[in-house]
């Protein structure tokens, strides 16, 4: 039975879902009512041995967990340092971490009698995850994705819309992913009575945040204990990606009391932190208030928030998961960027070397987890989580080659 | 005294046995220049209270014609400083008819709570509503309010509980915004009976005045509000206007100023009758 009660409420948010003075609750009042609502429905669950066991059942049998823990060895000898192990969370029913999430959401919205599922997706991969576990409970469903990510994730467009989704162009602002999150919570505000919003990572108004973490926190336990069966210790460090931060939140939060494991999260860099064009606010931004909670973001003088640019869609955000901000200014974890070009070759080297082809987001996990390796000894062990596969990449890759599929 | 205007303007109007009609622009749309001669046309036109939206670029609870506002505004470089610039120029024609901030959060956050309501309180702000802080997470804004003046009105809505509105109510000031419906603003009209059992809910809480807003379209939408509530809120449908008048402001003036003549004839005979 995935121990969901280790991680849960208890700890961190506080009661009003605080970290720190991150976090909280900042929505139209309309909102209020239904996310208390939210907050009492999935507390009752946590506290459901029938709930967990249904969720543990679809985790096993529908995602196909526990994914593999990876000794990237090929790789890891040609860098030289630490032994490199990869979370392979792109083995999972379609391809992503973010899967892991919308099947406990979907099982709440079904005990909370919600026929309707609306989601918010950047690089299609929420979307699709959400998509697919609509089918399989016959909800509606309807994702909004932002107009530019629609032409650069096509693969995932058409893969929701043959799961059933109707998926909703954004055309506002700057049409990606800070604007798909605007309209699904428009959607919500006009539908609460019928529609459960899934939202893909750990932001927004409480309870999301401390919810996706605890649905994603499966992650960091299983390669936790993977990491203790295959190797005897404890690994020196875990890296992952971090747009709004929902595998980094999964993998970290088992590791939260491990005071030697050392916790790094990798933002898109962009065109170069130096450069303003890139979607890193834990490196580059500072706080405020978007979507329901305060976190870093990438804003201007005037409190108007940044657009972003990464080459990943699922890292185009300009905002943050308030538990990372917490992380970043208690020091317990810590947080750097890595540029397109960089995640860009890690996408090639991981496929040329260990043959796995992994997402961009992820991929910039790797350049840095790169970085890190060749300064360590060949003693240490570092975990990567490998969110994604870069399946639906492949049409970005080849036009930055200049090939027409 | 800033903090004045709203109860000074509510009470006249109870004493008249009127309702008030709240009017609301985008400040700087579709430009900063424009601003003021739209406030005053408001005014002229019978509005008793401005509603003054502070464009953000993520203006989650807006449907989209002022999501447009928005965006015209910010591509003219409209700020909350640019905001204030305009409530002082009007302050200088007019010191009565109160002026409402309507907006985000972060941009007051990114301000400082303290340094805007000092100049907000300077520049002659009576008040200010901000769409994403309830109660539970405005201690230290309101603080900061309290302190120069300001008021901070609150949202309630369809989906308060009982418990919610008399806890606002309880901490509510100015005057008490009912949302009418679930949704964005400018999206779906409200059903009038409905509204009115909610009101006198409302009103069973709080002896301040209690406006009601989102999807108030037409003069009859306006009339059917001003029979049951102290005041009528109209946005989305101004916002219109002045989009269809953005290259001509002397004509977006008359249009904003004959439709508010339009709204105020209407609430005004409905009361009267």
């Amino acid at each position: 039975m995935p121990e969901l009660t280790d991680t849960s409420l208890q700890i961190l948010p506080d009661e009003r879902g605080h970290f720190g003075p991150y976090g909280g609750r900042f929505v139209a009042e309309t909102l209020m009512g239904p996310l208390a609502e939210l907050e009492a429905a999935y507390r009752k669950v946590l506290a459901d041995p029938a709930f967990m066991a249904e969720l543990e059942h679809d985790l096993h049998d529908y995602v196909g967990r526990p994914s593999p823990l990876y000794f990237a060895e090929r790789w890891s000898n040609t860098l030289g340092g630490a032994r490199i192990f990869l979370k392979r969370e792109d083995l999972n029913h379609t391809g992503a971490h973010k899967i892991n999430n919308t099947v406990g959401q979907a099982l709440l919205a079904r005990r909370m009698g919600k026929r309707r599922v609306i989601a918010e997706t950047g690089a299609g991969q929420h979307g699709v995850a959400t998509a697919t576990v609509a089918a399989r409970f016959g909800m509606t469903c309807r994702v909004y994705m932002g107009a530019n990510d629609i032409q650069r994730q096509s693969l995932n467009v058409f893969r929701m819309k043959l799961l059933g989704a109707e998926v909703v162009p954004v055309t506002s602002g700057s049409k990606t992913l800070k604007d798909a999150l605007n309209e699904a919570m428009r959607d919500w505000v006009s539908n609460v009575d019928d529609t459960f919003y899934i939202i893909g990572t750990v932001a927004g108004p409480h309870p999301y945040p401390a919810m996706v973490r605890d649905f994603q926190a499966i992650i960091g336990r299983e390669a936790r204990h993977q990491c203790l069966n295959q190797t005897g210790r404890l690994p020196d460090a875990v890296v992952a990606c971090v747009g709004g931060g929902s595998n980094a939140m999964g993998i970290f939060h088992a590791f939260l009391a491990d005071q030697q494991v050392e916790l790094i999260g990798v933002e898109a860099g962009g065109d170069g932190l130096h450069t303003g064009r890139h979607s890193a606010p834990l490196s580059g931004g500072k706080p405020g208030i978007l979507h329901g909670n305060r976190t870093y973001l990438m804003q201007d003088a005037h409190g108007q928030i940044l657009e972003t640019h990464s080459v990943s869609a699922g890292l185009d955000y300009p905002g943050v998961g308030p538990e990372h901000a917490w992380l970043k200014d208690n020091g317990r974890a810590r947080y750097v960027a890595v540029t397109d070009q960089e995640a860009l070759a890690a996408f090639r080297t991981l496929t040329q070397l260990e043959g796995i082809i992994p997402a961009l987001e992820s991929s910039h996990a790797l350049a840095y987890a790169a970085k890190l390796a060749r300064q360590m000894t060949r003693e240490q062990t570092l975990v990567i989580n490998l969110s994604g596969r870069g399946d639906k990449d492949i049409p970005t890759v080849a036009a930055i080659d200049g090939i027409t599929l | 005294m800033s903090s004045d205007r709203i109860q000074q303007r509510f009470a006249a109007l109870a004493k008249a046995r009127r309702a008030g009609l709240v009017t609301f622009i985008t400040a700087g749309d579709p430009s900063a220049e424009t601003g003021l001669a739209c406030m005053q046309a408001l005014v002229r036109g019978g509005a008793d209270l401005i509603e003054l939206g502070v464009p953000f670029s993520d203006p989650m609870a807006d449907g989209p014609t002022i999501q447009r506002a928005s965006e015209r505004a910010l591509a003219a470089g409209m700020t909350l400083t640019g905001v204030l610039d305009l409530v002082a120029a009007f302050r200088q024609q007019d010191d009565t008819t109160p002026v409402i901030l309507m907006g985000y959060l972060n941009p007051i956050e990114n301000m400082g709570y303290g340094v805007f309501a000092e100049r907000a309180a300077a520049a002659g702000v009576d008040g200010v509503l901000t769409v994403d802080l309830p109660p539970e997470e405005s201690g230290e804004c309101r603080a900061e309010f309290e302190r120069y003046g300001l008021r901070l009105i609150y949202l309630l809505a369809p989906t308060s509980s009982p418990a919610r509105v008399k806890a606002i109510c309880a901490q509510a000031s100015g005057f008490v915004y009912y949302v009418s419906v679930k949704g964005v603003t400018g999206g779906k009209s409200f059903d009038t009976e409905e509204v009115r059992q909610r009101i006198a809910e409302v009103k069973a809480q709080t002896r301040l005045p209690v406006g009601v807003g989102f999807g108030v379209r037409t003069p009859e939408h306006a009339a059917a509000l001003a029979e049951i509530s102290d005041a009528v809120i109209v946005g989305s449908v101004l916002i219109e206007l002045v989009e269809q008048h953005a290259a001509a402001p002397e004509a977006m003036v008359r249009a904003l100023e004959t439709f508010v003549v339009g709204l105020r004839t209407a609430m005004d005979a409905r009361r009267a009758a």
